[in-house]
This record gives structure tokens, C-alpha cells and sequence, in this order.
């Protein structure tokens, strides 16, 4: 054999990796407290969501954070596809289940009739989720400045975004610690970069009830539980087709093991009267 | 090596474990080309959005007898007509005549779930059957035809009352599209 | 090692054809029959793994352009519509995006495996030219791809890397306002970027095909640098042997990159980049994508004027010469062995600019800010002293190991261990 090359590169590939590990490290060390872990259910290659616990994520978002927070991207409709929230086997299209159709209905969506006039109307399946405000400079106004950022992908546009929500969601009502000035009608929450953020807490124990269902049975409405189970809707919100990704992922990697098996068998019998 | 003399003395002509295993790698290997073409092709194939899109309700009360409007279902014009009784009576009485494609004009008005529908609204696909163009029909400036329905005038097929072909290279009558009445008058086409 | 060709049609259509178009002798010559060493590595199979690169992203963007809108207004949203609703677009949209990743890390490994093994040197210096004019183009491509989302990275990362044209004295605020249609990087600016990113692969494609051509005249390198001279003792036909090792190799690495794609898919990716563009606020820290930093760390290194270059222009010649030095290596390299596997101080040097490598890629991460400011530079000094001091003085001053006389002696001589007779000169690889 010839071990010497392969490991110059062991020693090599060690030292990027403590590099790497240095450089989060580093990252992390800043003015901002590292987040709480949200350890869901949902998280790693086998992870999956609970259903009756992105049901319960979506009630808390619809009832709390939608006064302020749009989530654009997503549709009605989807929250009846595989793997989402309200999916019903009986009805492959989302379209026309009756679960989707009456959560849509009680949106009401600004449309245009067929003479030109301006009309609202009940929400349909494919409506896109109706956005609180109007524009950004009406949220900016309603808010003191400050935007709601849309929730459609937030999960993914925050450093280890699901931890990231729940820290924040449940990092009220801390200790303001010296040199950090929080000015009127701002909040200190360490998990915010800065440790002032805009929004007020806006979770409390049992501001919401949950729906009396065996699977729900003990499911208290803390505030980490809420916080808890609205990260998991914005999870899914945020990549809707994670968990087909990662069943896909799974059956993928099965096969290109078995092959790179076959292909190395056929390699050594390729080149078994070869002197190399 | 798992090569054994047995497996490197297979006579000629004869398989060995070592063509086995040629064979099963370029078979899994088809196969794994086979499964990753389907998300190549499939993605060409109406998005969500597209499919969420595929029923649309309307309110036939508001086309006025003697006239049609038209109507977006799916990317495409649906007639609605609003027949009087004399093109009703027409298309009834043409039912014997000799037709190309013989339908009747009661199931010209038919709901996709077998009821009948309402025989003076008739619910059509705008496109004719020949090439896809839209027929000038009433309400429109234009030839109607030589039966009093629709004519197209990219190669003059003629359709009659009941929106079936009479005349012209069109195969077959003008498409009727699955619709409902969920209402009295809202009707949900697709 | 474009020797006669050994293609013998067999059917009358074979036959046929070439007379009139001899495509399958071309492809017999260059894929079937090709005489490829004997003592290939496993370094060597990221060649077939960049062609399976390239044509996975040239696909997967074929098809992202079915469903993609190159306007400000619709870009953020359009992408968002293929992970949401395109049948299986959140699989080609991720094969493409981590596509990108893994065609640069295997062209890397692919550059570095041409430094050690000496790939640049007489014959081959066309050879690896057209190597770098490839890297070239994907550094070009790479960018533009990564404006398409139109997220802040998207937004930002293009007007600071835009801003590097206009660094250069006098013309260089014309032709960025030339580059960017506007004064700001903009819609004009997107839907140009599209335009190129759907065109520049083919270009690659076509100096691909340049650069097999360029392998084909002299043949492969080999680990032991000496050139073939017994082609029936020392090469195989490229057909089965090193289609079967190429194949398992690209196997494994499709196994990294189904990993990516499957269970991280954004690991590699800046959360930033999805938040839409926003032209009135700047992300806290812009960094490019993981595979560009190392340039970014020398653009950002030249913090101080030099005469009459200023800062500014001063990093913009840095980057740019620290890629175009690469053209010159085969003249700049004074050695006659071509394989560090016989040069165990140059080897030394070239483990030492591998991890200066990675270590500047460490600094394109990091705020521009003391102590990185300092390591930036230097490390930025060693990647240039490698190319313009380290190789040409040590060719002259260094005293090598003899390198076995020919593939075969050294195919014997690792065979049988320490009896060979240049065994000492045969370090195990």
C-alpha cells in the first residue's frame, strides 16, 4: 500500500475541519447569546413533524403572529398537501378538501368581478394567505419603523433559524443587562442581535386554546409550547417539501450505495491481471 | 480479490459471476438513469399552482338572453350562451339531421354528473376542434355561419345552435367542459 | 499519445459513416481505445467528476429557466415558486445550487492534483492553460448564478464584486455603468446576468472540449511524471479500465452531493439569501459563496496604497493576478521532475499553499478586522511567493530523488517493495 500520501491528506483535512469548527466558533462567540436548541421532531435525516403539532403551529400562528407577520409564499391550499398540516388521504388535491376549503373561507380576499369592480370575497384553497397590511410602508407605519418580516422562509433566512424563532419567542422578560439601553416601546431579548428588537412579547400561557383532541390530550398553552409548536409550522411553511426531500433522500442514497458496491466490485474485477 | 479460479476458468459462452456482476451494475445503472429522468420530465408537467387553478365558478344570470360571454376556466375561453327559445327549438329539431357528430341537444346542455342542465345556458370550450381557434358566435361582429351558431374563420368550420359541427373540417362539436350547477344560477366549470 | 487509430468499423453502416463522418472513430479514439497509464490514482478520476458536474448543472438550469423569471419584481418569488409548486423543483433547484459546490470542490482538488503532480509542465502548458481559462469562466458563471435568487447576498454580493471594475483608474466607473445597464445593480443588470449565466456554460463546455484535446496529444500525467514510452507495457485502453474506476469514484462523490442535496441543502448557503433583495439595507457581513473566499480574502488583503495604486485597485490586481498567475506556472516552475512524489521539499511547500489556501479561505469569511486584516496579508504574500519565489528558486537549488526510469520500473518497484532497485526513489504515494 502506500500510506504516507493518504495521510499527509488525513493531516490536512483535520486541520480544515478544526479551521472550520474555529471559524463557527468564533461566529457564535459574538454579542449575541447562542440560541436555545427547539429540538424538534422534525430535525436531522429521520425527523419527522408531528401533525397535530404543526395543526396546533398554525392556530398559534393564525391567532398571534398573523396581525403583523404575512406569509406570502404559501398558499391555502397547501396546508392541505402530503406531509402538511391539515393533509387528508381522502383528498390527493388539497383543492378540494373540505378542511382547507373552510379555513379559506374564513379569509376575506380583496378581488376584482368580471364588470371591473372591486369586490371582496370569501378565501378559496388557492389564495395565497392574506397579508396583514397592504405594502411595506403601511407595515413600517403600524409598526413604529420597524417591518414584520414575512414568515414564508424566515426559518431559512436566520442562522439556525427554527432555534433561533423559538429562543426569541421565549427570551422575554429578561434581565437588561448594564450597557444595554433599551429605548421606549423597544424590548430587550439577548437572542435579537443588539438585544432590542421591536416587537413586544407577543406570546402569554394560555392566550390561545387548544383544540380538545386525543392528540392534544395534556398539551398546555405555555409559552414554550406555543413557541415550540409555531416553529414547527414555520419549519414546514418554510420548505414545504422537506420531508419528501428527506424520504427521497433516503431511498436515493440506499441506491447509490448498492451501486457504488457493484461498481467497486466490477473495478476489481476489471482490473483483477493488472499490475498497477 | 474475490475472483476464485472456478469463477476466471467459466468457459466461453457461458455467464459467470464476474458478467453477473457487468450485468447487475449496468442494470441498476439503467435504473438509476430511468428514476431521475422522471423528475426531468414530470417538471414540464401543470405546476400547484397551475392544477389549484383548474375549477372556476361563474354566475350564468348575468349573461343576457340572446348572448354570450366568455370566460377564463384553465388559460382558456369558455362560451357561455344564453340561448333563446327559437335556437332551443332549433337545435332540438336538428337533432335527426345528419350529423357528424351525432349528439343530442339535451346532451348538449348535460351536467358532468349525468343531471340535465339548464337547456337555454350552453357551457362550451371556445376552441374549435380543428385547430384551436376561437369561433366568432353571437354578440360578436362576424359571419355566424351557415347555421346560425358559430363559425370559424380561420378554416370555416360551421357550427350550429347546439355548438355542433355541421359543416367544414372540424371532427367533432365544440368541447363541453365538466361543470356543476352548485347554485341556482352559479354554475362551477372543471 | 494520439497515436494511428486502432478503430476497425464493422458494420456496413460503421463503414459507411466513416468515410463520409468519422464520429465513431472519434469517439472510439477518445473514449474506448485512448492508452491511459497503468498507475493512474484515484486524484486522477476528477476529471470524468467535473464532466458529470457539468453536465448535471448544464441540465438542472435548462430546466430552472423553464421556470425562472429574470425581473426584480418576480425572480425572489419565482424561485420560491419552483421549491413550492413546480413538480420536483425543490430537487432541481437544490441539485444546481449544491451542483455548484461540488464542481468547485472538485475542480480544486482537480487544480491541486495538477500542481503536485506537475500536470502544468512541457508538454502540457496548452493543456493546463485551457484548465484555467475553465476556472476562469466557472468563477465568472458562478457569480452570476448567484445574483439569480435576488435574495440580499444575491444583491449585495453583486454590487460589491461589480464595484471591482470600477476600481480601475479612469475607465473603470464607465464600464461598470456600462456592466450594470444602470448606476446601481438593478433589473437591467439581472436579466443580463441571466442571459450570460445561461450562455457561459456552453462556453465552458466548448473550451472543455479544447482542454480533452489538449490531453489527448501528449496523453495523461501520471504520479510518477515520467512520460510513457512502452505504450502496450504501460497503458491501458481508457475502455474498461478506467471508465469502471472513474464510474465508482464518480459514484462516492454523488454520494456527498446527494448528501447535500437531500439532508442539507442549505449547509452550504447564506441564510441571507433568503430575504429578498432590499436596495436601502445592507446585510451586516457580505460574504460570496463558500468556494470564492479565498480570492475574496486577497481583494480584501491590499488595505494600504502602493505608490500611485490606491487600495482599492491595488486588491482588484491582487485577485485578478493571483488567478491569471496560474497561466504563467508552467514558465515560473524551474524544476526538470515534474512529480512532488520526487521533490520532498517542494512537497513540503506545496502541503504548506494547500493550507494557505484554506486558511484564506478562512479569511474571506471573517469581518475585515484585526487580527484577520494582518493573516489576510500574509497569506496573500506566501500564495503569490509560492508561484514567484517557493518554485522557480527551488528547481535550481533543491536536490530531488531519482525518479524511477520509466512507469513500468516504478509499477515493479512499489510491487516489490523495498527490493527494487530505485526503491529509494519511489516514495509510497
Amino acid at each position: 500500500m502506500k500510506p504516507t500520501f493518504a495521510r499527509q491528506w488525513i493531516v490536512g483535512i483535520a486541520a480544515l475541519v478544526s479551521a472550520v469548527a474555529l471559524t463557527s466558533g468564533v461566529q457564535a462567540a459574538g454579542e449575541v447569546k447562542h440560541p436555545r436548541p427547539v429540538n424538534g421532531s422534525w430535525e436531522g435525516p429521520f425527523g419527522r413533524f408531528d401533525k397535530a403539532q404543526l395543526q396546533r403551529g398554525f392556530q398559534v400562528y393564525k391567532e398571534v403572529c398573523s396581525a403583523c407577520h404575512s406569509l406570502n409564499l404559501v398558499h391555502y391550499r397547501n396546508l392541505g398537501d402530503e406531509h402538511a398540516p391539515f393533509y387528508d388521504p381522502k383528498y390527493p388535491n388539497p383543492n378540494e378538501n373540505p378542511v382547507i376549503k373552510a379555513i379559506a373561507a374564513n379569509y376575506t380576499v380583496k378581488a376584482v368581478d368580471p364588470d371591473g369592480n372591486e369586490e371582496e370575497r370569501p378565501g378559496l384553497p388557492a389564495d395565497k394567505f392574506v397579508s396583514p397590511f397592504e405594502n411595506r410602508a403601511q407595515a413600517a407605519a403600524a409598526n413604529g419603523g420597524a417591518v414584520p418580516p414575512d414568515m414564508s422562509v424566515l426559518v431559512k433566512a436566520r442562522h439556525n433559524g427554527g432555534d433561533y424563532i423559538y429562543s426569541l419567542l421565549t427570551g422575554y422578560n429578561q434581565e437588561v443587562p448594564k450597557g444595554v439601553s433599551v429605548p421606549e416601546g423597544k424590548y430587550y431579548n439577548p437572542y435579537m442581535p443588539g438585544g432590542v428588537i421591536a416587537m413586544g412579547p407577543p406570546l402569554m400561557d394560555d392566550q390561545i386554546t387548544y383544540a380538545d383532541t386525543p392528540a392534544n390530550k395534556g398539551v398546555k398553552p405555555t409559552v414554550d409550547q406555543m413557541a415550540h409548536d409555531v416553529v414547527a409550522f414555520l419549519s414546514w411553511a418554510s420548505e414545504p417539501h422537506q420531508t419528501e426531500r428527506k424520504i427521497t433522500g433516503l431511498g436515493v442514497m440506499a441506491f447509490l450505495l448498492v451501486l457504488t458496491g457493484l461498481l467497486y466490485l466490477s473495478y476489481r474485477q476489471v482490473w483483477r491481471n493488472v499490475e498497477h | 480479490m474475490a475472483v476464485t479460479n472456478q469463477e476466471e476458468t467459466g468457459l466461453a459462452g457461458e455467464p459467470t459471476r464476474r458478467d453477473m456482476i457487468y450485468v447487475a451494475t449496468g442494470a441498476v445503472v439503467a435504473g438509476g438513469v430511468a428514476m431521475l429522468a422522471w423528475p426531468l420530465i414530470d417538471q414540464m408537467n401543470p405546476s400547484a399552482d397551475t392544477r389549484a387553478l383548474a375549477s372556476t365558478e361563474f354566475d350564468v344570470s348575468k349573461v343576457p338572453e340572446g348572448s354570450q360571454t366568455k370566460i377564463m376556466w384553465r388559460g382558456k375561453p369558455v362560451f357561455v350562451r344564453h340561448r333563446t327559445p327559437a335556437e332551443i327549438a332549433q337545435g332540438t329539431k336538428d337533432d335527426t339531421a345528419d350529423l357528424k357528430d351525432p349528439q343530442t341537444n339535451f346532451q348538449r346542455t348535460q351536467q358532468s354528473n349525468a343531471q340535465p342542465g339548464k337547456p337555454e345556458y350552453l357551457i362550451m370550450e371556445a376552441n374549435c376542434t380543428h385547430l384551436g381557434c376561437i369561433p366568432v358566435g353571437i354578440s360578436e361582429p362576424g359571419y355566424l355561419g351557415e347555421y346560425g351558431g358559430w363559425f370559424c374563420p380561420c378554416h370555416g368550420s360551421h357550427y350550429d345552435t347546439a355548438g355542433r359541427i355541421r359543416k367544414g373540417p372540424a371532427p367533432k362539436n365544440l368541447h363541453i367542459p365538466p361543470y356543476i350547477y352548485t347554485g341556482e344560477t352559479v354554475v362551477k366549470i372543471g | 499519445m494520439s497515436g494511428p487509430s486502432t478503430y476497425v468499423p464493422k458494420s456496413g453502416l460503421e463503414k459507411w459513416l466513416d468515410t463520409r463522418l468519422p464520429i465513431v472513430r472519434f469517439m472510439n479514439d477518445t473514449l474506448v481505445d485512448f492508452p491511459t497509464p497503468k498507475n493512474l490514482n484515484y486524484w486522477y478520476t476528477f476529471g470524468g467528476i467535473l464532466a458529470v458536474c457539468l453536465a448535471s448543472q448544464i441540465i438542472t438550469g435548462i430546466i430552472l429557466a423553464m421556470h425562472y423569471v429574470p425581473n426584480v419584481a418576480f425572480a425572489f418569488d419565482s424561485v420560491e415558486r419552483i421549491m413550492r409548486d413546480v413538480n420536483y423543483g425543490w430537487l432541481i433547484r437544490y441539485l444546481h445550487s449544491n451542483g455548484a459546490s461540488m464542481f468547485f470542490l472538485a475542480v480544486y482538488i482537480h487544480i491541486f492534483r495538477g500542481l503536485y503532480y506537475g500536470s502544468y509542465k512541457a508538454p502540457r502548458e496548452v493543456l493546463w492553460g485551457l484548465g484555467v481559462i475553465i476556472f476562469l469562466l466557472m468563477i465568472i458563471t458562478a457569480f452570476m448564478g448567484y445574483v439569480l435568487p435576488w435574495g440580499q447576498m444575491s444583491l449585495w454580493g453583486a454590487t460589491v464584486i461589480t464595484n471591482i471594475v470600477g476600481a480601475v483608474p479612469f475607465i473603470g466607473d464607465p464600464i461598470k455603468t456600462w456592466l450594470l445597464g444602470g448606476f446601481a445593480v438593478d433589473n437591467t443588470t439581472l436579466n443580463r446576468f441571466f442571459s450570460l449565466h445561461y450562455l457561459l456554460p456552453f462556453v465552458i463546455a466548448g473550451v472543455v472540449v479544447l482542454h480533452i484535446w489538449a490531453l489527448h496529444v501528449p496523453g495523461n500525467n501520471n504520479p510518477t511524471g515520467v512520460e510513457v514510452q512502452d505504450v502496450k507495457k504501460e497503458t491501458l485502453p481508457f475502455h474498461p479500465y478506467y471508465t469502471v474506476k472513474d464510474g465508482f469514484a464518480i459514484c462516492v462523490f454523488l454520494l456527498i452531493f446527494a448528501g447535500f442535496v437531500f439532508f442539507g441543502p442549505n449547509t452550504l448557503g447564506h441564510p441571507d439569501n433568503y430575504i429578498p433583495a432590499n436596495n436601502q439595507v445592507t446585510p451586516s457581513h457580505i460574504v460570496p459563496e463558500w468556494y470564492l473566499l479565498p480570492f475574496y480574502a486577497i481583494l480584501r488583503a491590499i488595505t494600504f496604497d502602493i505608490l500611485i495604486i490606491d487600495a482599492k485597485f491595488g486588491g482588484v490586481l491582487a485577485m485578478g493576478g493571483a488567478i491569471l498567475i496560474l497561466f504563467a506556472l508552467p514558465w515560473l516552475d524551474s524544476s526538470k521532475i515534474k512529480s512532488m512524489r520526487y521533490r520532498p521539499v517542494a512537497r513540503m511547500w506545496w502541503f504548506a499553499f494547500v493550507l494557505n489556501f484554506l486558511m484564506l479561505g478562512i479569511c474571506g469569511a471573517m469581518p475585515a478586522e484585526p487580527p484577520w486584516t494582518l493573516i489576510s496579508l500574509l497569506c496573500t504574500i506566501f500564495y503569490f511567493a509560492y508561484f514567484l519565489v517557493v518554485l522557480p528558486v527551488l528547481g535550481v537549488i533543491e536536490k530531488p530523488q531519482t525518479p524511477p526510469a520509466s512507469i513500468a520500473d516504478s509499477i515493479l518497484a512499489s510491487k516489490h517493495g523495498s527490493a527494487g532497485l530505485s526503491s529509494a526513489a519511489v516514495p509510497a504515494e
